[in-house]
């Protein structure tokens, strides 16, 4: 299992850098070089999010995982059995991290005030959801959670990611693939045979529609079977887009997510 | 020039008669590809998520998920009402509102982060507050938000805004120096003010330890920002009047990390020392989330 940047042949796979939000909170894990130009000012990293209380991490974030783990799915979630590692596992229950997660896997942003009700709304919208708690979370950072869903349709996803802080999160796992994104820039998933072209295919029906991306990942479980590209795009991709990648020769699914 | 992480940078580099706030609002836009009129719009909307905030957090029943919080505002501004607390208005307006956002965060209600959503009671309890006293109007108030996120960036840049890496201090001390800053400015202050002001109330909380009872945000945070509104008034008063702070605020920020990584873990939001590791600390937590 690993991942790659493959270099496509119009325009090659571009990556830039820009300027990131301050992530505050536990330090961010993922070992990324942050790179920020000299005079960079980024008000609202600091003055916001708008977000319910009582913690950017433990609350807020989990919303965005949920939220992240609802859009990868690309329907209404039917079951959701959701792992709490490490502090979300030891004080999850004072902050509402499980309603706060509820309330992401039901859609909703991190400011909604109905989060406080979003066990009794999940029942409502037939959303039944497990948890369980392990502590000792090896590894990982120290708020973790994993989330495993089933659509209404039988169609099933399952995700883990952390929340760094600052109601920032870090997907690393979708399925069986090694990602990182974070949410913060529209992100295009797209599901692929691991075959020759494909990165220039998506690419090129982004190109074609001004899309620019600004990160782009490639992950595969095995050489020359199923793999997931993730690309973050400073435009949103629009419906008809997202529909002529879907039916890409190879690729076998597409979801395009606006910032979580 | 550099001036993202430093505010005597920053006060080198505005124009003759530029407010910090003209200076932050001008040069969010620039950097980012935006207008100021966007950026402007986009502010006023956390002032007034800030004053809902302010709002609902002095509903008297108020309970946080732990029912460790809750109900305190509406105590503190009965009481200043009914003229029982020495301190006057202004005194008494700043620590109710303070404790109400603080209060509604513990109950999972809708606040701003600023920087944090532990220190989210401080900074719409001194520009609420000190807007009134000051008769500022909403432009104003608005530009003194942006003044406060603009001294906030130059902290995180510089030092941090991480209780887990840097204690209270980072997180109350730093939300303290930014709300000093934009009550010198709501005040009529100069910009060398405004950064005397962020400077002395950052200096007022060095030290300061992070170990929140049973880890969660409410004993002591939801008090403390009724504190460290105060002391951001004491802060901007003292520049006001035209006193200094003896080491500038780059130095400030400087020493505040550096006391960071001297704390010991157990007082960086770990909730093991401290007030977390009292008797009735660890019987609170042990009752809310029963023994592991």
């Amino acid at each position: 299992m690993g991942e790659r940047i493959k270099n496509a042949a119009p325009g090659g796979v571009r990556r830039k850098t820009i300027p990131r939000r301050r992530t505050r909170g536990a330090p961010q894990r993922d070992g990324r070089q942050k790179e920020r130009s000299a005079n960079a000012v980024d008000l609202f990293s600091i003055i916001g999010p708008v977000m319910i209380g009582p913690s950017s991490s433990h609350t807020a974030g989990a919303v965005r995982l949920g939220r992240a783990a609802r859009a990868l799915l690309g329907e209404e979630p039917g079951e959701a059995e959701v792992v709490f590692y490490g502090s979300f596992a030891r004080t999850g229950k004072g902050h509402g991290t499980d309603l706060a997660v509820v309330g992401g896997l039901l859609g909703m942003p991190m400011d909604d005030e109905r989060i406080r009700d979003s066990f009794r709304l999940a029942e409502a919208a037939g959303l039944s959801v497990t948890f369980s708690r392990k502590i000792d979370g090896g590894g990982r950072h120290p708020n973790s959670m994993e989330l495993r869903l089933t659509g209404k349709s039988g169609k099933k996803l399952s995700l883990s990611g952390s929340s760094v802080g600052g109601g920032n999160i870090l997907v690393n796992r979708v399925d069986e693939y090694s990602v990182s994104f974070t949410g913060e820039y529209c992100t295009l998933a797209v599901f692929h045979r691991d075959e020759p072209g494909m990165v220039s295919r998506v690419t090129g029906a982004l190109a074609d529609s001004g899309v620019n991306i600004a990160q782009m990942r490639v992950s595969r479980a095995d050489r020359g079977g199923d793999a997931i590209m993730l690309i973050e795009t400073d435009q949103p991709v629009n419906r008809a887009t997202a529909e002529r990648i879907r039916a890409l020769e190879g690729v076998t699914g597409a979801m395009a997510m606006d910032r979580l | 020039m550099r001036y993202a992480d430093s505010l005597q940078k920053v006060l080198e580099a505005l124009k003759p008669g530029e407010r910090l706030s003209d200076f932050f609002l001008r040069q969010e836009a620039a950097v980012n590809g935006t207008t100021e009129e966007e950026v402007f719009r986009r502010m006023e909307e956390n002032l007034k998520a800030m004053e809902e905030a302010a709002e609902k957090g002095l509903r008297p029943g108020l309970k946080s998920v732990s029912g460790l919080t809750g109900g305190d505002a509406f105590r503190v501004k009965a009481a200043g009402e009914a003229g029982k607390l020495p301190g006057g208005a202004l005194l008494n307006g700043l620590m109710y509102r303070a404790l109400a956002v603080a209060e509604l965060n513990a109950a999972m209600g809708r606040v701003v982060a600023a920087p944090t959503a532990g220190s989210c009671g401080i900074l719409p309890a001194v520009i609420l507050t000190v807007g009134d006293a000051a008769g500022a109007d909403r432009k104003a108030r608005v530009m003194a938000l942006v003044t406060a996120g603009g001294v906030g960036y130059v902290i995180a840049r510089r030092a941090s805004l991480s209780g887990a890496e840097c204690g209270c201090q980072a997180e109350c001390g730093s939300a303290a120096a930014m709300a000093a800053a934009a009550a010198a400015e709501l005040a009529g202050g100069t910009p060398e003010m405004s950064v005397h002001a962020c400077a002395l109330a950052l200096k007022n909380h060095l030290g300061l330890a992070c170990d929140p009872v049973a880890g969660l945000v409410e004993v002591p945070c939801v008090k403390r920002n009724a504190f460290c509104a105060s002391a951001a008034l004491v802060a901007a008063n003292l520049a006001l009047a035209g006193v200094r702070s003896v080491i500038p605020a780059d130095e400030v920020m400087d020493a505040m990390k550096a006391i960071g990584k001297m704390m010991p873990a157990a007082i960086r939001e770990t909730a093991e020392g401290g007030l977390a590791d009292t008797p009735t600390g660890r019987r609170l937590a042990d009752g809310i989330f029963g023994r592991d």
